[in-house]
């Protein structure tokens, strides 16, 4: 254990972890952040504070984790490369530790294009490797990406990046998460996987690279609600595999949003069986309430 | 080269109309390369500007002159008299050259008539890529020869993001994923394992967030 986090904890304890996505909200309500944490705090060890998600302005991960924690729901603080040069991220991480956040997780972050002031400049003074880096060097050394030691209390964090085995190129995917691996990383959290077959394959890489010992591996999923929200995940969203028979399956439902929560645990149902994977990240965004079900329909309960 | 494209005419005559007589010097390099600044492109829009000003009822000239290079003092100096005469020098370069006139010239006005985009590679006929960000500190050796700071949307220097899809960037399918290309070559020269060592954080410091830059050639001073 490096950390006093309760996620990685559960994850050294060799039991199956469950995290879930809370979304800050795009004011400066708290009180966005106390109600979703209210639903989901018994059905997951710990869930994702966005970090200005698809480069759209929302509360400060910062801020909202620390609003969670007071909620008595462990956050796992996500901090992208594309708003803050090095400075600027090593300060948050700073504030976030003294805030009592003990999970971060790296990411470099979706171009500012995406979101709702494209003309911003893209910082990308590090990417999530450098980045990962320099978090377990504050929290390891301690010290600053500078080399110069911090001599106050060192921010303890379990840090954690991403990694999606549908971005091209595959063969590469698993080698740049043993590369995050190498950075420092404890674990990772996946893009959501709706073709298992392809994700089976890349653990496979995975655990030939040793990197399902060496960090723990959450796949991520998703419910559908829609067979329509099926097609624009397919069609539409950038790094996203969704196959064929899942839409099929989705148009055909009678219930769409029941049969998307149970494509959803059928996923989870396979994936826990794929060796090397700890444990699941149910990202519902915007549909908090599905979570408790999943949770319990594939019998993850807490 | 330095490719510059030529604004839109009516910020042009926002600039200009205020003032009688105007000069439009040309440049005759990297613009006159990229058919937007050079000899030809400056008399044309000399033209264009006298047309309209005329139209408008404005008063004075508006000569045109084109230079091989306006980012050195000897080809500005060759406009003097001409650079004299006018009440702004409207420059069809890139944005070197208006601000080597306002070096050479400090009493003149001076505007710009391009928007200076990029150092590109001329990929095929009439089309210029952007292939170097002049970030003073050249790594293209770890990565086939295909540079991630110009070429990738984040200036990733450790592999490609998550949406790098079917060889294309997740900002538009126009666009090549640059780390698509540069896992080509590798795996086509039989070097990933370069890819395994973890690069940077970059020295940003040496590129223009260090400040503005100056390179001096020993031996040479006057």
């Amino acid at each position: 254990m490096k950390t006093g986090s309760n996620l990685e904890r559960i994850l050294e304890s060799g039991a199956f972890a469950v995290t879930a996505e809370l979304g800050p909200p795009k004011s400066a309500d708290p009180q966005v952040i106390i109600d979703k944490a209210a639903i989901l705090k018994d059905h997951v060890d710990a869930v994702n504070i966005t970090d200005n998600q698809t480069a759209i302005v929302r509360m400060s991960s910062a801020a909202a984790a620390k609003i969670c924690i007071e909620q008595g729901l462990e956050p796992v603080m996500q901090m992208t490369c594309r708003d803050r040069n090095r400075l600027a991220i090593q300060a948050d991480i700073l504030g976030a530790a003294a805030l009592g956040v003990k999970n971060l997780l790296c990411l470099t972050g979706d171009h500012q294009c995406f979101g709702n002031h494209p003309q911003a400049l893209g910082v990308f003074d590090l990417d999530s490797i450098t980045m990962i880096r320099m978090v377990k060097d504050m929290r390891d050394g301690p010290m600053f990406q500078n080399g110069e030691e911090i001599t106050g209390p060192a921010p303890k964090l379990f840090i954690g990046a991403a990694a999606n085995p549908y971005a091209d190129p595959f063969p590469y995917r698993a080698l740049r998460l043993a590369k995050k691996v190498d950075a420092g990383i404890g674990f990772v959290q996946t893009q959501i996987v709706f073709n298992v077959d392809k994700f089976e394959e890349f653990m496979h890489q995975c655990r030939e690279l040793g990197v399902s010992e060496r960090c723990r591996i959450l796949a991520g999923v998703a419910p559908l609600k829609s067979a329509g929200m099926a097609k624009y995940m397919k069609n539409r969203v950038a790094g996203m595999d969704v196959p064929d028979k899942i839409v099929t399956r989705m148009s055909g439902a009678k219930d769409a949003q029941d049969e998307g929560i149970q494509v959803c645990v059928d996923i989870i149902n396979r994936i826990r069986e794929i060796e090397g994977v700890a444990g699941v990240h149910i990202m519902a965004v915007e549909w908090e309430t599905s979570v408790s079900e999943i949770v319990r329909r594939a019998g993850l309960k807490k | 080269m330095i490719t510059a494209e030529r604004k839109e005419f009516d910020e042009i005559r926002q600039m200009t109309d205020p003032h009688e007589n105007v000069l439009v010097a040309g440049c005759n390099t990297c613009v006159a390369v990229c058919l937007t600044g050079g000899e030809k492109e400056a008399e044309q829009l000399a033209q264009q500007l006298r047309i309209a000003r005329n139209h408008d009822g404005i008063k004075g000239k508006v000569e045109a002159v084109t230079v091989l290079r306006q980012c050195e003092n000897e080809y500005l100096d060759s406009i003097s008299e001409q650079v004299e005469r006018a009440d702004i020098v409207l420059s069809t370069a890139c944005s070197i050259g208006p601000q080597g006139l306002v070096f050479r010239y400090p009493a003149k006005r001076v505007a710009p008539a391009m928007n200076t985009n990029m150092m590109g590679y001329v990929k095929e006929h009439h089309v210029w890529t952007e292939y170097c960000a002049a970030c003073g500190s050249c790594l293209i050796a770890a990565t086939g020869g295909i540079c991630p700071v110009a070429r990738c949307a984040k200036t990733l220097l450790n592999g490609p993001c998550g949406g790098s899809q079917n060889g294309r960037c997740e900002i538009s399918p126009e666009v090549p994923c640059a780390w698509q290309e540069i896992y080509d070559r590798l795996a086509a020269l039989g070097d990933l394992d370069t890819l395994k060592r973890i690069v940077g954080p970059k020295k940003w410091n040496l590129s223009n967030s260090g400040g503005p830059r100056t390179m001096k050639k020993e031996g040479f001073e006057p």
